[in-house]
């Protein structure tokens, strides 16, 4: 759906309104298109010492013919309209050692481009080797943060936490958070682990990869499926029945597989399996999308309520999951993809059943992500913000238009916003990367 | 207590079925009943007599019907003492009403009895509005003519608007087709193998008719002789051409020709032990040997609204120490042509009789050749609760004309039911 009133701050009379009135002026955000660069512009990048992190992310910024300077103080010159700012603080081990996030990022950081990007490399705090760099390590995620609701103007700031030894997996990564897929994905912290090197095309990365998506027939689900196939893979496309028609054209169109069922029925996990060993052989990818809201406050709750949420958001995937990873139908190397929300992480007045669902996705990640990693299966969740789509049109017009301005970008992100973080979270590159709840969220002040 | 006694289905009969608003659409479900139950006891020979019991039913009912049987009873060839009482099970009702007889005659607590049921959907109760009714119920209870007056000021127009009966079930405002369609569209059940279904049915109907099969089955009413929905020079491509009425674009599959129409009609059944039949120089053509019912929560369970026979049939299989292959007839009701070929779906998938009904092993495939070999509800019509006599009575026929045999009986009913049953000889 549009945005109304972001439209109008495009008109003549809308500048003039917005600029004399302070009304949020939102940023029209760029979204990739095949063919694309990952980052059309130069690139600055900074470091604390030269670390193997540092060589990973200069050797990427090569590889995507990226234009870029080093600096470790900034780049003052006016001259240069940097479209990232890169920085590697893995090398901070003291507290002494962030002051050179200032040093840099300051002179700088007012001539970022529209709908830039920051990017803060990190150590994982957790892996630190002493008390000092896990402390300085920390301090990092305070700084993206902050930073990330001062840029304004469509620029995104997220902070990457990579593991000892794993900066060979920065790659898939880093491409995200500098290409315009990443638009809607701002002050996040992710954290990258050790993982088979996987090198793949970087404009086909799922490609020969069959990816299961619940509720593809319409909305987010839809946009999912068409970014996963136009990376290369063959989609197995499940909705209800009452989608039948939405489901075979979205499939049709898409050269997917439909299969028709209700994913809280008993056998809906069986059904899944046999269909994907029939047509496909097996599921490299699970996306657990499907999922409705049946709001209401908890003092007039009905359990039927409770329980119509509960089953489709959160059981249903755990249930899915369980019987593809026992069986075997999700193969070795493969990612499972959980689909999350800011209700869950900060809660919503008449969403109890809802946050309460969404919240047990994270719990699903968290617990399995480490059981998993014995196969080689990773499993990630996005959590998305205010998302323009027929469920959100649906919310009253004071609360929708609160929900869409009280985030950085101060507008609603797009569907296919939360299926581009998806594509990066399912690509067999991105094998580090497990156990992160990704909010696609604009910085929402929601729960943050 | 004595041990169980053999249930055998002695005679049958029914009146032609009409479409909706056609022939019968003057006659009520008491007039039809009683039209069915005299023809069966014309052709039993029972004139005047008394017999244990007459069970049946009517899924669409007038208030005013509350003791229709009885009613009914009293207007027919029956003796004025037979007792009588009404039960509704949607569409299972007809076959449900034979089972409370034959368990009554198994216990020896009746010899013989008739089961039967009816249906109009012409002559459809219409009621008032809630609004306007208690507004009526308070116009009686007004005391003066002041008060009168008072209470039929509230009388707006709105309130003339009076309610129809829907086809719809109440929790899920979705009609029976609607629900079908998703069902049909679950099992990946294609257009072409319902109008098939629908094509075999109408040819296997006709049939029937053409070799006098339903010669002693059938009593003329109004001048019907024939089912009127019956097109015997159906063809494939005529079926093929009719546009879909339930879903809409290239997954809708159901039509008007694979789908049940509205229908007006009665039937009734003649169960008794074989010294009763005897006595009165009557045969059994077949027995009733056992029966089931189940009911699927679709309303949030995730099961289809029409499903349930596809339980009922394996927790009776495994009563009767019978596999599904051991049967010379199926009797599936056609109440859509998705329905029938869903539920054999369901029958043949390992996922589903694994998971939902808990086997190990699927019930596996029917002989195709076997089924509803003399028609079914696609061609005859389904006036709701007439429908199971009707079947039961063409069956036990069958059977008797095979000289023995196994028969399966399943029936799809609102509300996530079904009911099922084992006729044999």
């Amino acid at each position: 759906m549009t945005d109304r009133y972001q439209t109008f701050t495009r008109t003549p009379l809308g500048q003039t309104l917005v600029k004399n009135l302070g009304l949020p002026d939102p940023t029209p955000l760029p979204r990739w298109r095949a063919g694309d660069r990952v980052i059309d512009g130069p690139v600055v990048f900074g470091a604390i010492g030269e670390t193997d992190a540092g060589k990973a992310i200069q050797a990427l910024l090569r590889d995507v013919g990226a234009a870029f300077s080093t600096a470790t103080e900034g780049v003052a010159s006016s001259s240069i309209r940097p479209k990232a700012l890169v920085f590697d603080a893995t090398g901070a081990s003291t507290t002494a050692d962030l002051t050179s996030l200032q040093r840099f990022f300051s002179p700088v950081i007012r001539q970022l481009a529209a709908a830039g990007r920051v990017i803060v490399v990190g150590r994982t705090p957790e892996l630190a080797q002493s008390a000092e760099q896990q402390v300085a390590q920390r301090a990092l995620e305070g700084f993206t943060r902050s930073l990330g609701k001062e840029v304004k103007r469509g620029a995104t700031v997220n902070l990457v936490y990579v593991a000892p030894d794993a900066h060979d997996q920065l790659d898939s990564t880093l491409r995200f958070f500098l290409s315009p897929k990443s638009a809607y994905v701002s002050g996040q912290v992710t954290r990258v682990g050790t993982g088979q090197l996987v090198s793949n095309d970087p404009a086909q990365p799922l490609a020969g990869q069959v990816a299961l998506v619940t509720g593809a027939a319409r909305g987010i689900g839809a946009s999912i499926a068409e970014v996963l196939v136009r990376d290369g893979a063959t989609v197995i496309g499940v909705d209800v029945a009452q989608n039948a028609e939405p489901l075979h054209k979205v499939m049709t169109r898409l050269g997917g597989t439909e299969l028709l069922l209700d994913v809280t029925a008993v056998d809906a996990a069986q059904r899944i399996a046999a269909h994907a060993q029939e047509h496909h052989g097996g599921i490299d990818i699970v996306v657990h999308n499907a999922g409705i809201t049946r709001d209401k406050r908890l003092a007039n709750m009905r359990t039927d309520t409770w329980d119509a949420v509960l089953d489709v958001n959160l059981r249903a995937p755990e249930h899915i999951t369980a019987h593809l990873v026992e069986t075997g139908a999700l193969r070795d190397g493969g990612s499972i993809i959980g689909v999350s929300s800011i209700a869950g992480i900060a809660g919503n007045n008449g969403q109890t059943n809802y946050a309460t669902s969404k919240a047990g996705v994270i719990g699903l990640v968290q617990a399995l992500a480490p059981k998993l990693a014995e196969k080689q299966v990773r499993i990630n969740a996005v959590a998305p913000g205010f998302i323009e789509t027929e469920m959100t049109a649906k919310v009253p017009f004071a609360i929708r238009e609160v929900g869409r301005r009280i985030n950085s970008m101060q507008q609603g992100g797009q569907p296919v916003d939360v299926a581009e973080t998806i594509a990066w979270l399912a690509d067999p590159a991105s094998a580090g990367v497990t156990g992160n709840v990704v909010r696609v969220c604009g910085q929402s002040m929601l729960g943050a | 207590m004595t041990e169980a006694r053999r249930v055998a289905v002695v005679a049958g009969n029914r009146i032609p079925f009409a479409r909706q608003d056609k022939t019968y659409r003057h006659s009520s479900n008491s007039d039809m009943l009683t039209a069915a139950i005299n023809g069966l006891v014309d052709r039993a020979g029972l004139g005047g007599q008394e017999v244990g019991e007459v069970v049946a039913g009517a899924v669409l009912k007038h208030a005013r019907d509350w003791n229709m049987v009885r009613e009914v009873v009293l207007g027919s060839k029956l003796a004025a003492t037979t007792p009588a009482y009404d039960i509704q099970q949607a569409c299972g009702t007809g076959l449900e009403a034979a089972i409370l007889v034959g368990n009554k005659i198994a216990l020896g607590q009746i010899d013989a009895g008739i089961a039967g049921g009816v249906d109009t959907a012409s002559d459809a109760p219409i009621a008032v509005n809630d609004r306007l009714r208690n507004i009526l119920l308070d116009l009686n209870r007004a005391k003066s003519a002041q008060d009168r007056l008072k209470v039929l000021a509230r009388v707006r127009p709105k309130d003339v608007v009076p309610e129809i009966p829907r086809n719809a079930e109440p929790r899920t405002r979705k009609s029976m087709g609607d629900h079908a369609a998703l069902t049909a569209l679950e099992w990946g059940i294609t257009r072409e193998a319902q109008d098939e279904l629908t094509y075999r049915s109408h040819i296997n109907l006709a049939k029937a008719y053409d070799r006098g099969f339903q010669q002693d089955l059938i009593t003329p009413y109004l001048g019907l002789e024939k089912d009127q929905n019956l097109r015997p020079d159906t063809t494939l491509e005529k079926l093929a051409k009719l546009k879909p009425v339930f879903g809409k674009g290239e997954t809708a599959t159901m039509t008007a020709g694979n789908s049940t129409p509205l229908t007006d009609g009665a039937s009734a059944v003649l169960l008794a032990t074989d010294e009763w039949a005897a006595e009165h120089g009557l045969r059994p053509l077949a027995y009733l040997t056992h029966s089931q019912t189940a009911a699927v929560d679709y309303v949030k369970g995730a099961e289809g609204l029409l499903m349930a026979p596809a339980y009922a049939v394996p927790k009776m299989l495994a009563r009767a120490g019978l596999t599904l292959q051991d049967f010379d007839y199926y009797e599936i009701h056609e109440a859509f042509a998705s329905q029938v070929l869903a539920t054999l779906k369901a029958w043949e998938d390992p996922i589903f009789c694994k998971e939902r009904l808990g086997l190990d092993a699927p019930l596996g495939e029917i002989d195709r050749d076997k089924l509803n070999v003399n028609g079914s509800s696609l061609a005859a019509g389904h006036p709701f609760a007439a429908t199971g006599g009707r079947i039961l009575a063409a069956l036990a026929k069958q059977l008797d004309e095979n000289g023995g045999g196994r028969g399966l009986i399943s029936i799809c009913a609102a509300g996530g039911q079904g009911v099922v049953a084992i006729l044999e000889k």
